[in-house]
């Protein structure tokens, strides 16, 4: 007889009385249905490794993991988007919580109002750095967030040409030109003057086709790009300003929200998510009220239930895929929640003075690798003031020096060379984690390689 | 679950708090507003909340008894496959190897995370019987876009770009479905299920014409029934110059009994976060990959995971490919998840995990007949869909069950879903549930039948027993108040 899999209560017993009050004779017969020729038998079999021991699969696993060169054995310097972070031991304890873990989207809200208070919650924060009116409840990453947000665009203008800086993450540009692709709009980009987006090309490109322009928050490239700027070049358009923002830095920055941006989208990443191999990671989602109709995905509001006590319920849904199909605002079913309730526990975890603190200790880290380099004889790319990163100029091709690095056992930074206008250019990044002794070690490493 | 009100974690706020002790800076401060315009610098701080430690795990844990998980109890949830998401996995996606790595960092120094990608590519290979997959979708949702870009690069490489325009979907199909279809710039065309419930030859055949890019099914459907003329549906589709694509919401009804592949379909997409365990985390993160027919390998999205020699690679190389689709290589710990998960059950254990949830789904509707109506007479694969019309008659709605059920100690099935049943209770009770909580269901749903009856107001009134009572949606969606203002 088979062993029972610790995954499955059914024994031999269960099955013979389940199968008696159905009235079959075997499993067979309700799987009868499924036409002969398309069946899994025999040569057409699926060929797996045989199942694992909870102890074998264990093993296994650490086998693998123990491949991979990770934060916790070597200081990284790169960022580029993703970011070696601190996180708080609450986080993994809330999120691990079953009774958040394990549900799933709350279309039972009496049932589910732990969650829903919380992405109330996430909602209000994220509109708190941003400076918006409106937040959903997330989206699957920063880049899935901005695809929305140039679909949003393109609806509301009736435009059809969307206008990407070039200083933002690649990948962004990836993204949207698949949205695009969908979605049958124009994608353009705007040049770069030195490493921020080039307003004189941005004023010849802006005509009465642009539905909105992209602009990332510190950039691609660590600088700051002036939005109060850009948005007076959009006042005499009808072009929307999209603006994809590091939450982190808008405890230092101006919101977006103030200085003229009609979206806001990012991704949660820095503020209590662990890297993973780049995801799961959280978009966030966030317009100024007037396009709050047009949102995709869900959204947390408040309400009263029948007694007049405060409630929460998953609101506004006619913009969604279940009830208007192919007329929603977006085909977004499920989000990241539980990356969304992460983040919101990270954010309380530091509060008010602490995600302040973190930011500029970002700045002072990335501030003081960047003028040791510079003493050591290193040239910077920027020319703006940047954030957390910031691109350094080599002579000899990055991904050699950073085979050096690691050897060195440092992961250095990434290759931005053929972004910008540099022979070889690495984007390097200092967080809060790295240390004064790790930046001057990885200062001198660079050094030797270079000689 | 306590029935107090939860004071928002702004409202515990108080000036100075905090739950975490950043390390002590070791270098000197460097002041950013002196070389910044006065602009771009902050001047009103983030209204973040203030709270000790203590307050913030006692907020979240007063928040998580507010809240129902699959281990609170049954959660019936139809078209949602809420079966139970294995610890160890939970600890595995914690490995530092598989949390604690850089997206951007050197392949070379993350061959155990690309094994884990590639492996599980071919797994699921072998479980959809298609021939290449990808796993960079984040979702369902986000890999029937995928898929159906797939369907509009394919007819544009063969110059009907233009030409095919419509994508048909049955009229049970989920939501996605039609949405996706749209926001990959496509015309939805409905087909009318039969009276079986599946979807008709005779209405596809009318709706397939030169225009047709292709159908989207999911088999079983949202009836939880099996298409059993999928053959000649995939032939017609195919005959009519379409493609076939999969909504695999449904997948953990078919494991190790047929595959997609074999159905006929062009391309398939996985919930991970279904069939495969992984958890649902309240909406997410979850996992969509997606698996293609040879013809269609060109089109996937970038970057694919290959093995070379002895080396995992990460290769973007493709000319005709849709491009990206999200950031990175998709939900990668999710995805380790379901790896383990895989490795956990083998081929044969994947097969019993489709026999059980077959033979509880149907056990469940054996059982629930006799009291609620079933609109379809046969048997059915890993879930079902009742009819509230004979408590309707009543005076009580599908709604008012689903909330008496809430204060039974269960979740509610999905209800309101498929449009195509009035009234409709649609359960999946999956594999990992025991035969003593089907019967402790079946009780419950039995004594509501009866209180429907008896007591027609305790069902209006439900639930009782959660931490609110019935709250006014329409009031929230009128006057929206979606953040938080002291």
């Amino acid at each position: 007889m088979k062993e029972q899999h610790r995954y499955l209560p059914a024994t031999e017993a269960d099955r013979a009385e389940m199968l008696k009050t159905i009235g079959v004779e075997s499993i067979e017969e309700l799987f009868s249905d499924i036409p002969v020729t398309t069946r899994a038998t025999n040569d057409k079999r699926i060929d797996l490794d045989k199942p694992l021991s909870e102890f074998e699969l264990i093993k296994h696993m650490h086998s693998l993991s123990d491949l991979n060169h990770t934060t916790s054995n070597t200081p990284y310097f790169i960022g580029a988007g993703t970011y070696d972070h601190f996180i708080p031991s609450v986080v993994n304890h809330v999120t691990l919580k079953s009774e958040f873990m394990t549900a799933y989207t709350p279309y039972q809200p009496e049932a589910s109002q732990g969650e829903l208070q919380a992405l109330f919650e996430f909602q209000t924060m994220i509109c708190e750095l941003t400076g918006m009116d409106v937040s959903n409840s997330s989206l699957y990453d920063g880049f899935t967030s901005l695809g929305e947000a140039c679909n949003l665009a393109t609806a509301v203008t009736k435009k059809q040409t969307i206008l990407l800086s070039e200083a933002l993450h690649p990948q962004a540009k990836e993204v949207v030109d698949t949205y695009a692709f969908g979605m049958e709009y124009k994608v353009e980009t705007i040049g770069l003057k030195h490493e921020i987006t080039d307003l004189d090309q941005l004023k010849s490109a802006l005509n009465e086709q642009t539905a909105a322009v992209v602009v990332q928050y510190p950039n691609f490239f660590g600088s700051i790009e002036d939005l109060k700027e850009i948005k007076d070049i959009l006042i005499s358009s009808n072009a929307l300003l999209i603006v994809v923002a590091n939450p982190l830095a808008l405890a230092k920055l101006e919101a977006p929200g103030n200085l003229g941006a009609d979206i806001v989208v990012g991704d949660m990443q820095p503020l209590g998510l662990p890297m993973s191999y780049g995801g799961p990671h959280c978009g966030y989602f966030t317009v100024k009220s007037k396009y709050m109709r047009k949102v995709p995905s869900r959204i947390v509001g408040e309400t009263v239930d029948i007694e007049g006590k405060r409630g929460f319920v998953m609101t506004l849904q006619t913009r969604e895929q279940h009830i208007r199909r192919e007329k929603a605002t977006s085909n977004m079913s499920s989000n990241q929640a539980l990356n969304a309730l992460a983040s919101s526990v990270f954010m309380s975890a530091l509060g008010k003075v602490g995600v302040q603190e973190m930011a500029q200790q970002n700045i002072d880290k990335t501030h003081y690798l960047a003028k040791q380099l510079k003493e050591a004889g290193f040239e910077l790319f920027n020319q703006s003031v940047y954030f957390n990163e910031f691109v350094v100029k080599l002579s000899q091709p990055v991904s050699i020096i950073n085979q050096y690095l690691l050897e060195k056992g440092f992961v250095g930074g990434y290759d931005v060379s053929p972004l910008i206008e540099v022979e070889h250019g690495m984007l390097l990044c200092a967080t809060e984690k790295r240390t004064k002794d790790e930046i001057d070690q990885f200062v001198k490493a660079l050094v030797e390689v270079v000689k | 679950m306590t029935t107090s009100n939860t004071k928002l974690i702004f409202e515990q706020s108080r000036s100075g708090r905090r739950a975490f002790s950043l390390l002590e800076s070791d270098v000197e401060v460097f002041d950013l507003t002196e070389e910044l315009p006065e602009h771009l610098f902050r001047k009103k701080a983030a209204e973040l909340p203030e709270v000790s430690e203590l307050q913030l795990m006692r907020h979240y844990t007063a928040l998580a008894n507010k809240n129902f998980g699959i281990e609170t109890g049954f959660y019936p949830l139809g078209s949602c496959t809420m079966k139970y998401n294995p610890k160890v996995n939970e600890d595995i996606a914690r490995m530092d190897g598989f949390m604690h790595i850089h997206p951007l960092q050197d392949p070379a120094t993350v061959q155990g995370a690309l094994k884990v990608m590639y492996d599980l590519q071919e797994d699921l290979k072998q479980v959809t019987g298609m021939d290449d997959i990808s796993l960079q979708p984040a979702a369902g949702a986000q890999g029937e876009w995928a898929g159906l870009l797939i369907f509009k690069a394919y007819h544009e490489k063969n110059g009907e770009g233009n030409q095919r325009k419509t994508i048909l979907v049955p009229d049970s199909a989920h939501g996605t479905n039609p949405a996706s279809a749209a926001v990959a710039g496509y015309n939805v065309v409905q087909i009318k299920s039969n009276e079986k419930g599946t979807v008709g030859v005779e209405a596809l055949k009318a709706a397939l014409g030169p225009d047709t890019a292709g159908l989207m099914l999911t088999n079983p459907n949202t009836l939880g029934l099996f298409e059993i003329d999928i053959v000649e549906i995939a032939e017609l589709v195919h005959e009519a110059g379409g493609l076939l694509y999969y909504d695999g919401a449904n997948a953990n009804a078919i494991l190790g009994k047929s595959t997609p592949g074999e159905m006929g379909f062009d391309v398939v997409h996985l919930n991970l976060h279904k069939s495969f365990s992984t958890p649902h985390g309240g909406g997410g993160p979850g996992s969509g990959p997606i698996g293609v027919k040879k013809y269609l390998s060109p089109f996937l999205p970038v970057p694919r995971i290959e093995k070379q020699k002895n080396l995992y690679v990460l290769n973007s190389d493709y000319e005709d490919t849709i491009g990206r689709v999200k950031g990175y290589f998709g939900n990668f710990g999710v995805n380790v998840r379901a790896y383990a998960y895989i490795k956990s059950m083998g081929a044969e254990g994947l097969q019993q995990v489709s026999e059980d949830a077959v033979l509880n789904a149907n056990y469940l509707k054996a059982r629930l007949s006799e009291y609620y109506d079933t609109p379809y007479k046969q048997h059915c694969k890993h879930e079902f869909v009742l009819s509230g019309l004979r408590q309707k008659r009543k005076g009580v709605r599908t709604l008012d069950i689903a909330k008496r059920l809430l204060d039974y100690g269960f979740y509610a099935p999905t209800v309101y879903f498929p449009l195509i049943v009035e009234e409709s209770i649609m359960i999946e009770p999956t594999e990992t549930e025991a035969k003593e909580t089907l019967d402790e269901f079946v009780e419950a749903m039995i004594e509501i039948a009866k209180e429907v009856e008896e007591d027609p107001d305790l069902l209006h009134d439900a639930p009782l027993t959660k931490s609110v009572r019935r709250l006014d949606e329409v009031m929230a969606a009128r006057k929206p108040k979606v953040i938080y203002q002291d």
